[in-house]
C-alpha cells in the first residue's frame, strides 16, 4: 500500500490507496453540497406529511389536508364542463336551425365544432376541411348525401357505411369486374361521363346510351347525381377519386367506397349538433 | 526471462462452453424447424449459426495458442485485452449505425414522406432500433470495453477464463443482432427499452450472469486491498441491470415455438414495473456505469488524484439507494396511485445532490489541471460530458415535480432532456474514453490527430445545442398549445395543429443530429488512422500483448 502523501496543488493529503497510478484526495464533503442534500431530504419529508405518500398494509398515508391529485383533476374536469355548458343552456334541445339563428348558440356551436373537428374530422377531411383524394371537401357546395343542416347532422350521427343501423349506405356495382359491361363499354361510358364536364373530351352516342341504361337510375338522366342515394354529380369538375377518363374507368370497373364512422355514442349530443352547424357554416351549406 | 513452458490443454472451461454451444445449436435447429412464426425461424437459424461459429472459434483458439495464457508474465499482470479491443471497435460500429438511424427517424418526423410506406422503415420499428442501438449496442459495448479494461488495470489482474471474456463480448453482440433484426421484422413485446422477446431476453440473462461472474472474478484477484471507485459503479451497474432485466421481463411464451409471450403483470402494475425498469436503466446503465468510466478516465487523462474519496463514497451509496425509487415520476397523472407518484417525485428531488456528487468529483479533479483543457480536446470532451451530466441531472429532478411534469410530460422537452444526457453525457464520456483507449490498447503514442478530435468536439457540441434548444422550444410550445383554451372553454388548438407547429424545430433537431453523426464519423476515421498509422509507443512493439508494469 502506498503512503499518504501531500498533494501540493490542492494542499490535501491522499488516502494512501493507489490503483494503476490513480490516487484519491482526502477532501471533505463540500459544505454547500451537503446542506443542499439535507434541505432536499427535509423538503421531501415535509411533502410526505402533506400529500399521499407511503403505502401501508391495506391503505396509504393520506396527507394532512387530504388533497388528492385525482379528486382535483375530476373537480377541474367537471368544473370546466359545467362552465362550458353554462354558455349553452337550452342548446341541447334546440332545433338545428334555431342554433344557427341564435347568436349565443351559434358562437358556442362554432367554437365547439371547431375544436371537435380538429381532433376528430381533420385526420381525413384535412385541418382546413378541404378534403383530399377519397375524402370529400366540406368547404364547397357539392354534397354527396345532402348539404342541408339536417342532412349533415344525420351523416355525422350515423356515418357512411359505418355498420350503424341508420348509416348512409349505397354501393355502386362493379360494372367491369363483375362483367356487367365489357372493357370497351366501360371505356366508352367513362369517356361519355368525362365529356359532361370536360369539353376537350368527346363522348359517343353509344356511351350516352350505356349511361342511360346503367347509370342514370342513380346518377340521374342529367347525371347531376342524387343525394338520396349518395350518387355524386358527374357534370361538375369535382372528383373524389380523381378526374380524367382513366380514373373514371377505374371507378366504373370496381368502385372504391369511402367509410365514415358514426359519431353518435363517441361524441356527446351537443358536440354532434355543434359539428353539424360548424360544417354547414364552412361555406357550402344549403 | 526463462518462462516455464506450459503444456497447453483443452481446458474444462473450453469443454463446457463447447458442449453448451453444441446443445444450443441443437435446440436452435429444432426451434427453426418447428417455429410458428417465420421471424422465430430466422432467429433460430441465426442462433444455430452463431453457436456453431462459437464452437469453431473455441477449437481454432485452442489450435493456434502455444500455451494456456499465463496470469502473469515476469511478475506483471498479463492483461487480456483482445475482448476489450473487440468491444471498442464494435462500439464505434454500433454507435455510427445508431446515430444514423436516429438522424433518419428525426428526419422522418420532420418529413414523414421518407418512410416511403415501407413497414421496416416505419418510425415505430426504427425508433426502438435507434434507442437500442445507441443505448445497448453503442453504450453497452463501450461499457464492456471500459469495464474490462478498468477492472483489470485497477485490480492488476487478468480476467478469468480463456473463453469466458469472449463469450461475454460476442454473446452480447449476438443479442444485439437478434434484438435489432427483430425490431425491423416486427418482433417486439412492446415495452420501451425492453422490446426484445422472451428468447432474446433468456440469452441476454445467460450472457449477463457470466459477465457478473467474470467481473467479480477479476476483482477477487486484485492486488490492492481496496476496490477502486470506478469498479463500485461498474459492479452496481451489472448487478442492478441483471435485477431490472429479470424483473421487467417476467413473461410466459405462449409456446416454445412462438415468438409471442404474455406479461405476468398487467395494467398499472405492468406500467409501474416497466418504469421502475425504464428509469433505473437510465440510472444504472446510463448513469452509474458511465460514472465508472468518468472515475477512471478523467483522473487518468488529467493526471490528477480524484478530488474527494469521501464524496465518492457518500454519493455512490446515496445514488444507489435513491435512484431505485424514482421510477414512478414517469407515471404522474395516470392510473398509478398518487402515493407512488409522490414517492417517485420526492426521491427524484433527493437524488439531485447524489447525482451532482459525481459531477463535482469529475470537475474538481481538474483543479490544478484546468490549463490542459486548452491543449487537450480529449480532456475537454470528458469535462464537457460531466457538465452535460450536471445539467441533465438538474433538469431531471425539475421535470419530476408534478406541476412541471404536467407541462413537460409527453412533449419534446422529455426528448430534449434525454438527449442532453445521451448525446452530451453518455456520448461525450464514451468518445473521450475511446480516444484514450485506442492508443493505449494498440500501444500507440497518441491519437492520430488531435485537430480532428477538436473538429469532432465542436461539431458534436454545436449539434447537441441545436438539438436540445429546438426540443426545449418545441416541447414547451407543445405543452402550452395542448393546454390553451378559448374563452368558451374549448381547446384552442387541435392536435394536428400542434404537430404542424413542430415542423421547423424537427428540422433543426435533425440537423443537430446530423452534425453529431458527422462528428462520430470523424472519430472513426481518426481512430482507424491511430491503429493503422499511429506512431508506436516507446518500448513496446505493435501487436504485442498489452503488458503493463505493475504499479
Amino acid at each position: 500500500m502506498a503512503q499518504q502523501e501531500l498533494d501540493h496543488l490542492s494542499g490535501q493529503t491522499t488516502t494512501g490507496h493507489e490503483w494503476d497510478g490513480l490516487k484519491e484526495l482526502n477532501t471533505p464533503l463540500p459544505k454547500w453540497w451537503l446542506y443542499v442534500f439535507y434541505v432536499c431530504i427535509v423538503w421531501a419529508i415535509g411533502y410526505w406529511f402533506v400529500y399521499p405518500s407511503w403505502p401501508l398494509v391495506s391503505d396509504y398515508t393520506k396527507g394532512f389536508f387530504g388533497p388528492s391529485m385525482r379528486s382535483a383533476a375530476i373537480a377541474d374536469y367537471e368544473g370546466g364542463n359545467a362552465a362550458r355548458l353554462a354558455n349553452a343552456s337550452g342548446l341541447a334541445d334546440a332545433p338545428l336551425d334555431k342554433i344557427k339563428s341564435t347568436p349565443a348558440f351559434l358562437e358556442f356551436a362554432m367554437a365547439n365544432g371547431k375544436a371537435a373537428f380538429g381532433d376528430n374530422c381533420a385526420p381525413c377531411h384535412g385541418s382546413g376541411a378541404t378534403g383530399g383524394p377519397g375524402f370529400p371537401n366540406l368547404q364547397d357546395d357539392d354534397w354527396m348525401w345532402g348539404g342541408k343542416l339536417e342532412d349533415i347532422y344525420q351523416t355525422i350521427r350515423f356515418g357512411i357505411r359505418s355498420g350503424n343501423d341508420k348509416m348512409r349506405d349505397m354501393t355502386m356495382p362493379n360494372f367491369g369486374k363483375d362483367g356487367i359491361l365489357t372493357k370497351e363499354q366501360v371505356a366508352d361510358v367513362a369517356t361519355y361521363v368525362m365529356s359532361l364536364s370536360d369539353t376537350a373530351v368527346k363522348g359517343t352516342d353509344s356511351g350516352k346510351q350505356l349511361f342511360a341504361d346503367n347509370c342514370a337510375s342513380c346518377h340521374g338522366e342529367d347525371a347531376k347525381g342524387n343525394i338520396e342515394m349518395g350518387a355524386p354529380n358527374l357534370t361538375d369538375k369535382i372528383w373524389l377519386y380523381g378526374s380524367g377518363v382513366a380514373a373514371v374507368e377505374v371507378q366504373v370497373n370496381q368502385p372504391k367506397h369511402g367509410v365514415m364512422p358514426a359519431w353518435e355514442g363517441r361524441l356527446d349530443p351537443i358536440t354532434i349538433k355543434s359539428l353539424a352547424v360548424y360544417i354547414h357554416s364552412l361555406g357550402g351549406g344549403k | 526471462m526463462a518462462r516455464p513452458v506450459e503444456t497447453k490443454a483443452f481446458t474444462l472451461e473450453e469443454m463446457g462452453y463447447s458442449l453448451f454451444l453444441a446443445l444450443l445449436a441443437v435446440v436452435c435447429v429444432i426451434l427453426a424447424g418447428k417455429a410458428w412464426d417465420w421471424q422465430l425461424a430466422v432467429h433460430a437459424t441465426v442462433g444455430a449459426i452463431f453457436a456453431a461459429g462459437g464452437i469453431f472459434l473455441i477449437i481454432k483458439g485452442y489450435q493456434t495458442r502455444l500455451a494456456n495464457p499465463a496470469m502473469e508474465i515476469d511478475g506483471k499482470p498479463n492483461y487480456n485485452m483482445g475482448p476489450v479491443k473487440f468491444a471498442a471497435i464494435a462500439s464505434m460500429f454500433w454507435g455510427v449505425a445508431g446515430f444514423l438511424v436516429g438522424v433518419y427517424i428525426a428526419s422522418e418526423l420532420a418529413f414523414p414522406l421518407i418512410n416511403f410506406d415501407l413497414p421496416f422503415l416505419n418510425f415505430g420499428r426504427l425508433r426502438p432500433l435507434h434507442t437500442s442501438a445507441v443505448i445497448f449496442a453503442f453504450g453497452g459495448n463501450v461499457l464492456l470495453a471500459t469495464s474490462f479494461y478498468v477492472v483489470q488495470r485497477t485490480s492488476q489482474a487478468r480476467m478469468p477464463g480463456i473463453v469466458t471474456p469472449w463469450f461475454i463480448v460476442l454473446g452480447y453482440n449476438a443479442f444485439i443482432v437478434i434484438a435489432g433484426t427483430g425490431y425491423l421484422l416486427g418482433v417486439t413485446q412492446g415495452k420501451e427499452y425492453a422490446e426484445p422477446e422472451w428468447y432474446a431476453d433468456l440469452w441476454l440473462t445467460i450472457v449477463w450472469v457470466v459477465y457478473l461472474l467474470a467481473f467479480l472474478g477479476t476483482l477477487w484477484r486484485r492486488r490492492e486491498a481496496h476496490i477502486y471507485v470506478a469498479n463500485w459503479f461498474y459492479l452496481a451497474f451489472i448487478v442492478t441491470v441483471a435485477m431490472l432485466h429479470l424483473g421487467n421481463n417476467v413473461s410466459v411464451p405462449i409456446s416454445p415455438y412462438s415468438l409471442k409471450s404474455v406479461q405476468v403483470f398487467s395494467g398499472v402494475q405492468d406500467a409501474m414495473v416497466q418504469w421502475w425498469y425504464g428509469h433505473n436503466a437510465v440510472g444504472f446503465f446510463l448513469t452509474a456505469a458511465f460514472l465508472g468510466i468518468m472515475y477512471y478516465f478523467v483522473p487518468k487523462r488529467a493526471d490528477r488524484p480524484v478530488y474527494s474519496y469521501r464524496l465518492s463514497i457518500v454519493h455512490f451509496w446515496a445514488l444507489i439507494f435513491i435512484y431505485i425509487w424514482a421510477g414512478p415520476h414517469h407515471l404522474h397523472y395516470t392510473a398509478l396511485p398518487e402515493w407512488a407518484s409522490t414517492l417517485g417525485m420526492t426521491f427524484s428531488i433527493i437524488l439531485w445532490m447524489p447525482s451532482w456528487g459525481g459531477m463535482i468529483n469529475g470537475l474538481m479533479t481538474l483543479s490544478g489541471a484546468w490549463d490542459k483543457l486548452r491543449t487537450d480536446p480529449v480532456l475537454r470532451m470528458l469535462v464537457v460530458s460531466v457538465a452535460f451530466y450536471g445539467m441533465s441531472t438538474f433538469e431531471g429532478p425539475l421535470m419530476s415535480i408534478k406541476a412541471v411534469n404536467g407541462l413537460s410530460h409527453y412533449t419534446d422537452w422529455t426528448v430534449g432532456h434525454v438527449h442532453s444526457g445521451a448525446l452530451g453525457w453518455v456520448g461525450f464520456v464514451s468518445f473521450g474514453a475511446l480516444y484514450c483507449l485506442f492508443p493505449w490498447l494498440w500501444n500507440k503514442k497518441a491519437v492520430y490527430s488531435l485537430k480532428l478530435v477538436s473538429w469532432h468536439f465542436w461539431l458534436a457540441t454545436i449539434g447537441i445545442v441545436f438539438y436540445i434548444c429546438a426540443m426545449w422550444v418545441s416541447g414547451i410550445m407543445q405543452g402550452l398549445m395542448w393546454r390553451a383554451y378559448d374563452k368558451l372553454g374549448f381547446l384552442e388548438y387541435s392536435f394536428i395543429e400542434t404537430v404542424a407547429a413542430m415542423h421547423p424545430y424537427y428540422a433543426i433537431r435533425a440537423l443537430g443530429g446530423a452534425l453529431f453523426l458527422l462528428g462520430s464519423l470523424i472519430m472513426v476515421y481518426n481512430l482507424y488512422m491511430t491503429v493503422v498509422h499511429g506512431e508506436d509507443a516507446e518500448g513496446v512493439t505493435a501487436g504485442s500483448p498489452a503488458l503493463a508494469p505493475a504499479e
